[in-house]
């Protein structure tokens, strides 16, 4: 009965070749800076870039904001559909799958028309307010991952227990918001936060359309006028992707939603 | 006594406020930032630039450059969501039911996870590192074998290229859907059928695949819906060059390149229609499909 598993094995070997053909190419070309000697000399040049450190760090602050006024956003909707309003749960869930139907594009020329400097709103006529779109933006591309983090570490918990009985030691909702169901759910919650870290540090089409000085422009700069470079940021997004997804698995055993865009 | 009485009452009306707290700013949220915008594009799709109701966008959509973007559009995404999907699959396969060595399933599921998000500029860059004029794989065929790629008619900033580099993030995508399904394969089912005398083609056939044929098709419709939706890594690896619709699309919000701010909106409009229904189709799937997964 036992046959040697050879068809899973030539499957399993050319996914592999096509998954790693490219990272060992990039690292190869990242090297090939310095004529005729293989040196970290692109890395240098990148991490010495003014605009690198600049672009990283406007990026990751963003991606920062995104994640706190996500949580803040989400955990305790998340709670209160759960405990009290389980019939709102189609129409919350349908909104969190929302930004997987409608493209980034599409939602950042919405903001555009919505927000530009002759609206109602014109949040974009400022620095500060376009950042604070982007913000939201990234929020929104982040949502169904942060919804379905924290909706399956609310599920994992007895929020309802838990409730009553900070409840009962006169706990104020504040309170069991964020001492009582907050720790116990910040696995997910982390989770959650790792991944919107990973899709919004290096995203490209709403940054630029907004004209924000974000880590994604950047790199599609340095890809249009540079050589080695472009190579070496890939292996650095790579690798901050990966830390990412590590952390996610460090903390959490690595369960992650199968929808995604 | 008449104080401790007092105190539930008092706490009575605070949670209604928490439920309004908790659901109010979200609802407000998506107002602002999801329906509202894309709202916005939908109604002005169906306006003249003074306001007034009016088909004329929709009919001017009927042009050879929009049309032709569509089309490339549809065909990238629906090439590399059948070649992820198969892939994807046979890798899922392999790994969940091919007594491989038990290392190799976390590690493929961690890589999927890592892939399907290495998206965007960065994949591009690899890509050019890889198979560009000057890549490492382009030089070793050229210097090993002889064997000029480029001279034989592949160029990584074309459609094949473009299909090519998106399997990257679309077979790890499919590898992450499909394992779980295939994992809720019973193997009962199996042993039912090779009972009743079932060959292996047979079970797959008549058992199995009708079975997974909702996951699959629901995968690859999400598949398509992420390649649609894609433009980062399109416009890193080709510039303007390649006419899909989100680079047209980025054109025009950019520099309004129609000539016609509403026929953007069109355009909008025209994508919002495909990608819903796509992922429309892809939720009514899964849920028929997690019928059988429970």
């Amino acid at each position: 009965m036992k046959r040697p598993a050879i068809g899973p094995w030539i499957t399993i070997i050319i996914g592999a070749i096509y998954f790693l053909v490219p990272l060992v190419a990039t690292f190869e070309f990242s090297l090939r800076m310095k004529r005729g000697e293989y040196s970290f000399e692109a890395y240098r040049v990148v991490f010495g870039d003014p605009n690198f450190q600049a672009s990283f760090t406007y990026s990751a602050v963003i991606a920062i904001a995104a994640i706190l006024v996500g949580v803040l956003l989400v955990v305790p909707t998340a709670y209160v559909v759960q405990l009290k309003l389980p019939r709102l749960r189609p129409l919350v869930e349908f909104i969190t799958l929302l930004p997987l139907v409608i493209p980034a594009i599409v939602l950042v020329f919405g903001y555009i028309r919505m927000y530009n400097s002759s609206s109602w709103i014109p949040l974009t006529n400022s620095a500060r307010g376009t950042d604070f779109l982007l913000t939201c933006a990234y929020v929104t591309l982040a949502l169904p991952y942060m919804y379905r983090a924290v909706d399956t570490g609310l599920r994992a918990i007895d929020i309802r227990t838990l409730t009553e009985a900070a409840q009962s030691l006169g706990s104020s909702w504040p309170r069991i918001l964020f001492q009582v169901i907050l720790p116990n759910v910040r696995v997910a919650v982390l989770s959650g936060a790792f991944l919107t870290f990973a899709i919004v540090i290096g995203e490209f089409t709403m940054a630029s359309l907004l004209n924000r000085p974000a880590f994604g422009p950047y790199l599609q700069l340095v890809g249009a006028n540079r050589a080695y470079e472009p190579a070496a940021l890939a292996i650095i997004a790579f690798i901050i992707t990966w830390a990412c997804m590590g952390l996610i698995q460090l903390f959490g055993g690595g369960r992650r939603s199968d929808t995604r865009r | 006594m008449a104080e401790s009485a007092a105190e539930p009452a008092r706490a009575r009306p605070r949670p209604l406020s928490l439920t309004w707290l908790g659901v109010a700013p979200f609802m407000l949220f998506a107002l602002m930032f999801l329906i509202v915008p894309a709202t916005l594009l939908m109604v002005g799709a169906f306006q003249d630039p003074q306001g007034n109701f009016t088909l004329q966008n929709i009919a001017n959509l009927n042009q050879p450059t929009i049309i032709r973007a569509y089309r490339t559009s549809i065909a990238i995404s629906a090439a590399s969501a059948f070649g992820g999907a198969l892939i994807g699959f046979l890798i899922a396969y392999a790994v969940a039911l091919g007594r491989v060595p038990r290392w190799i399933r976390p590690t493929m599921m961690t890589f999927s996870g890592v892939a399907s998000n290495f998206a965007g500029v960065p994949l591009a860059f690899a890509f050019m590192a890889t198979l560009g004029r000057t890549g490492l794989v382009t030089a070793l065929l050229t210097s090993i074998f002889g064997f000029n790629i480029y001279r034989y008619g592949f160029n990584l900033l074309s459609f094949g290229g473009l299909t090519l580099t998106y399997l990257y993030f679309q077979i790890p995508l499919m590898i992450l859907i499909m394992t779980p399904a295939i994992d809720g394969l019973k193997r009962e089912w199996r042993e039912a059928s090779a009972i009743l005398g079932a060959s292996s083609w047979q079970y797959w056939r008549m058992v199995a695949f009708p079975i997974l044929w909702p996951s699959l098709l629901g995968a690859f419709l999400l598949l398509f819906a992420n390649a649609f939706g894609a433009i980062a890594t399109a416009y890193a690896l080709t510039g303007s060059s390649l006419n899909i619709i989100t680079i047209l699309l980025f054109a025009q919000i950019r520099g309004d390149v129609l000539h016609d701010p509403n026929l953007g909106y069109a355009l909008a409009l025209g994508m919002i229609l495909i990608t819903g229904l796509s992922n429309g189709a892809y939720i009514w799937l899964r849920s028929r499909s997690e019928r059988w997964m429970r």
